[in-house]
This record gives C-alpha cells, sequence and structure tokens, in this order.
C-alpha cells in the first residue's frame, strides 16, 4: 500500500476554483488565473507550461462533460498538485477513454475544436503523476503531480 | 511539381502509393476538421492533415485529392492504411508540423485552393 | 530594426503588411515579436504544440481561442479565410490583450507566406 506522500508538506499556495459544467464562455479562466499566480509567484516557464496544459485540458473536460466542478491546486515545494474533481456521468470505461482520439463529444464541441481525443493523454504526458478514477453516474477524479526541480524550478 | 519532389521537400515517408510518386500536384490545403475537409477539398489537391481516420481516406477518394500528407509524424491507423491500398490514395508521412509542412510547400511554388466547394466567392 | 544573430527579429507589423492582414484587435501591441507559426483548429494540438511567441493560424473564430492563446504566450492569432472573429471573441482578446488579425489568404496560403517571411528574416 504506497504512502500518500502529496498531502503533508505545507503548501506555499492553495485555493479551490469551481467549474461551471457546459459553460463554454469561462472556460478558460481558472486555468488563465492560475497561471497568473503562479507567474507571481515565479516559478519557472516550463512547469507554468505544463501546469497551465494540464489545468486547462481538465477543466475543458468538466466544462465539456461535467454538470460541475472544481480545480483544487496546491503549489507545494517540491511539486504543484492539481485536482479535477467533477459531478457528471462519470466515465465507463477509462481505459477506451485513455485511448487517442477517442471521444464522446457533441458534434458542436467538435467543431470548436474540442473533443478530439486528446486530453487524457495530454494530461497524462505533461505530468509526472497521472490517477484517474470515476463513478458511472456519480463524476470523475483527476490528480496531478508537476514535480519542480530545487536548482532549475525553484521559487 | 511531382509527390516525389514533395517526398522530398518534407523529408516523407511514403506508406502507400510508392507507384504513385510522378503524379502531378500544384494545390494543398489544410484541415484539422473532417468538416473542413469535406467542404475544402478540391480535386487534384494536397491534403494536409493530422487526422488518421478512414473517412479522410474515403474523402480524398470521392473528391479526387491527390495524395494525403500526415503532419507531425502522425501515423495513420492499420484500417485507414487498407483502406488508402485499396482506393489507391497516396499517404505520406512528415515530421514537420502542418505550420512547416504548408511553409516548405509553399515555398516550393504550390500554391492554396481558396473557394469552398459550395460557394462562390470573389478574391481580391 | 531589431537584430538577433545578424538576422532581422520580425514583430507583428512586419507580417500585418506583407500580408496586408486586418487588424481585429492589438494595433497598439503590433511590436510583439513573432518567433514561429502554428497553424491548428484542434485546441488540444495547439495547447500541447505551440510554443510562446508563435503567431497561431486557425478558422476557430469562438472565445475560447483567447484563452488559449493567453495560456500559451502566443504572439497573436491569425484568423483565416476572412473569417471574423465573433463579438465575444473580440472582447475577450480586449481583456487579455490578445493581438486578433484577419487574413483574407487560405490557412495553407496564410501559413506560406508568414513560413517565407520568418525564414528569410527572422528565427
Amino acid at each position: 500500500m504506497t504512502k500518500n506522500v502529496f498531502a503533508h508538506d505545507t503548501s506555499l499556495y492553495e485555493n479551490r476554483f469551481p467549474v461551471e459544467g457546459g459553460n463554454f464562455d469561462k472556460a478558460g479562466q481558472v486555468s488563465s488565473q492560475i497561471k497568473a499566480i503562479l507567474k507571481r509567484m515565479k516559478l519557472s516557464s516550463e512547469i507554468i507550461r505544463r501546469v497551465a496544459l494540464v489545468s486547462y485540458e481538465s477543466e475543458i473536460n468538466i466544462v465539456s462533460y461535467a454538470r460541475k466542478g472544481h480545480i483544487h491546486i496546491q503549489v507545494k515545494p517540491d511539486y504543484v498538485l492539481i485536482e479535477a474533481i467533477d459531478e457528471g456521468d462519470g466515465i465507463p470505461d477509462i481505459e477506451l477513454a485513455m485511448q487517442q482520439g477517442w471521444s464522446t463529444a457533441s458534434q458542436r464541441i467538435r467543431e470548436m475544436g474540442f473533443g478530439a481525443g486528446m486530453g487524457l493523454c495530454n494530461i497524462k504526458n505533461f505530468s509526472d503523476f497521472f490517477r484517474i478514477s470515476s463513478d458511472v453516474g456519480k463524476g470523475t477524479h483527476l490528480k496531478m503531480v508537476i514535480k519542480i526541480d530545487k536548482v532549475f524550478d525553484g521559487i | 511539381m511531382t509527390l516525389r519532389e514533395v517526398k522530398e521537400i518534407l523529408d516523407a515517408e511514403v506508406l502507400v502509393g510508392q507507384e504513385q510518386l510522378d503524379k502531378d500536384v500544384r494545390t494543398a490545403f489544410g484541415a484539422d476538421l473532417m468538416s473542413d475537409v469535406l467542404a475544402f477539398a478540391k480535386a487534384g489537391s494536397l491534403l494536409l492533415t493530422g487526422l488518421t481516420n478512414p473517412q479522410v481516406v474515403r474523402t480524398s477518394d470521392v473528391l479526387d485529392i491527390a495524395a494525403i500528407i500526415l503532419v507531425r509524424g502522425k501515423k495513420p491507423s492499420p484500417e485507414t492504411l487498407t483502406l488508402a491500398e485499396e482506393l489507391k490514395i497516396p499517404i505520406l508521412t512528415t515530421q514537420y508540423i502542418l505550420f512547416e509542412t504548408a511553409g516548405r510547400l509553399y515555398q516550393r511554388g504550390i500554391v492554396g485552393c481558396m473557394e469552398r466547394v459550395d460557394e462562390e466567392r470573389v478574391r481580391p | 530594426m531589431e537584430y538577433k544573430e545578424g538576422r532581422e527579429i520580425v514583430d507583428l507589423a512586419t507580417i500585418v503588411k506583407a500580408l496586408d492582414l486586418k487588424v481585429r484587435h492589438g494595433a497598439h501591441l503590433l511590436d510583439r515579436k513573432v518567433t514561429g507559426g502554428f497553424t491548428g483548429d484542434l485546441l488540444s494540438d495547439v495547447m500541447a504544440h505551440s510554443s510562446e511567441g508563435d503567431l497561431w493560424i486557425t478558422r476557430q473564430i469562438h472565445q475560447n481561442i483567447i484563452a488559449v492563446a493567453s495560456l500559451k504566450d502566443h504572439a497573436g492569432i491569425v484568423l483565416v479565410q476572412g473569417n471574423e472573429p465573433a463579438a465575444d471573441t473580440l472582447e475577450k482578446a480586449v481583456k487579455e490583450n490578445v493581438p486578433i488579425l484577419v487574413s483574407d489568404w487560405s490557412g495553407f496560403e496564410t501559413a506560406g507566406k508568414i513560413y517565407e517571411i520568418l525564414n528569410v528574416r527572422g528565427g
């Protein structure tokens, strides 16, 4: 049983941002806010780039597929922990959902350039640690960690 | 230019259509969305895309696309390859991104095809 | 004119002039440097593969393009085929300081022309 090593360091910054399902007008706002905050904290551009992407893809997933959700970010000395938790239909087959190109997006969503089936893959590729769990009929929970290298990325 | 020259300019790999490299091409268009492939396809043109599904091949066949150029190292699914071989639609794949692929071809004289097939527009 | 390693650095103004682009927002931001180009209509692709300083070439006109351009620190967005930005897109562009340019050329031609400028003169 692996210890949950991510919960106990003091956070340098922590916040929880609500995301409204179906609201494409607001989609991306949370990620922009997170990016601005990380910039002010003077994290390296590489870390900011990866957090921005992971946050954005998670946010868009909540907007595209869930009723509502939130993005919880914790910046610790050695890593950034991002959790995207939503209330919605959940994902029946996670393995399928993780496949490149697999998408359940509506035509409208696809026409906007979303729903290419790359979101979860991108999140996984840009994170150092990625976990996804889902309850059909309840919702989905993503957990992503991006490690901070004290020498190169240090605050 | 010939498809062979396209292959060289893009440092591309020929997945389907090794025997069609003498084909002549003059125009190209890029499309990321299937609806755009349908709307902008012009007979005899090159299609630059990251889409790797079989519908792209079907559309190319129906609309007489000269060849499909897959960008950013994208590889077609096995069904796509099989269909392309059957319908004899050349597929090349290049490591370059769509922007660079278009740039390289444009520099060597390939031009765009600007009209939608369902609209007539007068261009300046 | 700025030089980097003996070559001119290209700014938005140069590209606007060369392609006769219409400036829908950002007339005061045209001194921004353009260090590359990226063509794409799938937002995940753009998020994963474009770079800071890129000029993003797309036919997507909805307001979600602003968040992407802002998150990726693009030099600006060029809408192709004469596509005009949606009203809320322009509003967001103003708020987020994202230049919006319109090209009458196709995506292929727009990319080709910008590529030419960047490679003859810049990066």
